[in-house]
């Protein structure tokens, strides 16, 4: 026998901010956002990933430091621009911390939106942002010593292209 | 008092991570602040060096040197940042 439906509420989106110190598993975060939601059409995704070479040494590890409190209330501020500017579901955007190998995942940000330019574009900025606005900050270690990493011009220059 | 911290190389180079301070006298804003904390001298005075890219928050907004300061506000500093 079958219950009456009740019609399914329509899925408006969420946005997610998580600083953890513990790996993500991508395809189960993206399920879950999707889950549900039959009006979402796109869905971008970028990873960040920690390499084992930078500014010509070889990096052995990084630590990942955070102002907590500060850095969930940068990420949500930057999202909730992102909502302004473009018309999105979800947003959902995970930054570890703590200590990370080469290869490791370092970020996850995911939009999920109806067309794909909503996404695409959304994921850039956020990242963008990230870069620029959330108090993060990477120490690595490499044969020459630790050695906290320097911002780069470059970053500024990609999150001035938003304004 | 105003809960003051450092991140980051700056709290490495300044050997702390947070401090209570008693707005100085005359101290009205961000910029007052750093001015006050490099009268301290030696590394005080070379890590928050004019043209050393010192950034701060107030109550964990991104503030400015005009930022005015009141009795009970958290005040952090650190260096540009480099997440993502």
């Amino acid at each position: 026998m079958n219950a009456p439906t009740a019609p399914r509420p329509l899925a408006q989106g969420a946005t997610t901010i998580r600083v953890q110190t513990e790996d993500f598993d991508v395809g189960a975060e993206i399920a879950a956002l999707r889950a549900g939601n039959a009006k979402i059409g796109a869905v971008a995704t970028f990873i960040g990933v920690c390499r084992d070479l930078n500014d010509g040494s070889d990096v052995s590890e990084m630590e990942l430091e955070h102002y907590p409190g500060m850095t969930e209330k940068a990420l949500g501020g930057i999202a909730a621009e992102a909502r302004d500017r473009w018309d999105l579901f979800d947003i959902l955007v995970i930054h570890r911390v703590g200590r990370i190998l080469p290869t490791e995942q370092i970020v996850l940000v995911v939009v999920t939106s109806a067309h794909r330019g909503e996404s695409f574009h959304a994921c850039e900025f956020l990242m963008d942002y990230l870069k620029t606005r959330a108090p993060f900050w990477k120490k690595e270690r490499t044969p020459e010593g630790a050695r906290w990493v320097d911002a780069r011009a470059s970053d500024d220059a990609a999150a001035d292209r938003w304004r | 008092m105003l809960n003051v911290l450092y991140f980051a190389r700056l709290r490495d180079a300044l050997g702390r991570d947070a401090e209570r301070i008693e707005l100085p006298a005359g101290v009205a804003d961000v910029g007052g602040l750093l001015d006050w904390l490099r009268q301290r001298g030696d590394v005080w005075a070379a890590e928050l060096a004019p043209g050393r890219s010192v950034r701060a928050a107030v109550n964990q907004d991104m503030a400015r040197p005009d930022t005015p300061l009141r009795d009970g506000d958290e005040v952090a500093f650190f260096p540009p940042v480099t997440g993502g």
